[in-house]
């Protein structure tokens, strides 16, 4: 079987630099927020495609630990857009 | 003494499925299964406060929680699949027409409302934005709002999904 | 062989996805439509590519019997609920923080929480 995980992580990694480009843009602080998000997420979905390319499942447990902090510091940051903090 | 159990149930599975695979008794070791307990038990008694807060154990029913996953891979996978193919094409296009209108539920539990707010989030172009705490309403970001909804004051929860009726599989789980 | 295509076609419409929720995040104009897009489809994206490899590791179970690739599918799968779960809120969290903070829908044709006082 070709192996096309390498690949796919680059195209991934390009999308988190396009995702970048909105994180310094971004006119308010709720866009930075939105970007950040997404590159969390796309950083969590890159992870578990190299765990398959090295044969790493340690690779997989810290993308879901990873998933679980960048949600519990994305609830703070909303919490400090809307002035609750 | 319910919360405790439910709890340490809970933490148990979780513990057996992240370990799953490492060999011995069936997919487990023995060293796995004795340490999965004792840590269950600590979990247990930590965090059994705020596992079960309301007191409402409703949710312990087996049935409700093998439908669950018939929810979510059933009218939940068709709509959000609906849904992605929908935003595909307005970001393709250009085509939008945003607008925050209000939504009636009639849902009472904290559970309702969550799964609800959570579906409204994933599935048809909507973004759940507030709920009113009292009468349990949801405010929410449409992207393309249909022609004649911006002039009425709340529409009902189900003239938003058009292909399942989620909130009646909603008010079957968690009510 | 039918394994070996299922895993493409998943990670193709993954990929696809993600790359459309990125072109969305750059070009709608305000908060609220950006996060329609990232919300939806990357999450959508990135529960494809995490179920090409929940197929990729099935199918290498079935093929060679060792039990590190049930291990594998299965980790995907937990991380793959916890994406879409943590997403969720998340964005709701960020949509209710954007609009206690003053941003307004800025093309929006109604807004009824403006109205709205608690």
């Amino acid at each position: 079987m070709i192996e096309p995980w390498y690949p796919a992580v680059l195209i991934l990694v390009i999308l988190v630099c396009l995702a970048l480009v909105r994180l310094f843009l971004g006119p308010t602080a709720a866009d930075r927020a939105v970007a950040l998000d997404t590159v969390s997420t796309l950083s969590v979905a890159a992870l578990i495609l190299l765990g398959v390319a090295y044969q790493q499942i340690i690779f997989i447990d810290v993308a879901i630990v990873y998933a679980l902090l960048s949600f519990v510091s994305t609830l703070y940051i909303a919490k400090y857009l809307g002035g609750e903090l | 003494m319910i919360p405790f159990v439910l709890t340490f149930l809970l933490a148990l599975f979780i513990y057996l499925l992240l370990t799953a695979g490492s060999g011995g008794l069936g997919f487990w070791s023995p060293s796995e299964l004795v340490a999965g307990v004792a840590l269950s038990l600590l979990t247990a008694a930590v965090a059994r406060n705020l596992l079960c807060r309301s007191r409402d154990l409703r949710m312990a029913n087996p049935i409700r929680l093998l439908l669950i996953p018939v929810y979510i891979l059933g009218p939940f996978l068709l709509e959000v699949t609906k849904a992605n193919l929908d935003v595909a094409y307005r970001v393709i296009t250009g085509k939008i027409r945003p607008g925050i209108i209000r939504v009636q539920s009639g849902l009472k539990t904290d559970l309702g409302i969550f799964m609800l707010a959570n579906s409204i989030t994933l599935t048809p172009g909507t973004i759940t934005v507030d709920i009113d705490e009292k009468s349990h309403d949801l405010y929410i970001h449409n992207i393309n709002v249909p022609r004649g909804w911006e002039s009425r004051p709340q529409v009902q929860d189900k003239e938003l999904f058009s292909m399942a009726n989620l909130p009646a599989w909603i008010r079957r789980i968690a009510e | 062989m039918i394994a070996d295509i299922l895993v493409l076609a998943c990670l193709s419409v993954g990929l696809f996805f993600n790359t459309l929720g990125i072109v969305g995040l750059l070009r709608f104009p305000d908060v609220y439509t950006r996060m329609h897009a990232t919300t939806k489809m990357t999450t959508f994206g990135s529960v494809f590519t995490a179920l090409s490899v929940i197929i990729y590791g099935a199918a290498q179970f079935l093929g060679t019997g060792d039990g590190q690739y049930i291990t594998l599918s299965l980790h995907t799968l937990i991380a793959a609920i916890a994406l879409a779960f943590t997403n969720a809120v998340g964005s709701h969290a960020i949509a209710r923080g954007a609009h206690k903070a003053g941003i307004k829908p800025v093309p929006a044709v109604v807004d009824r929480l403006e109205e709205y006082t608690p």
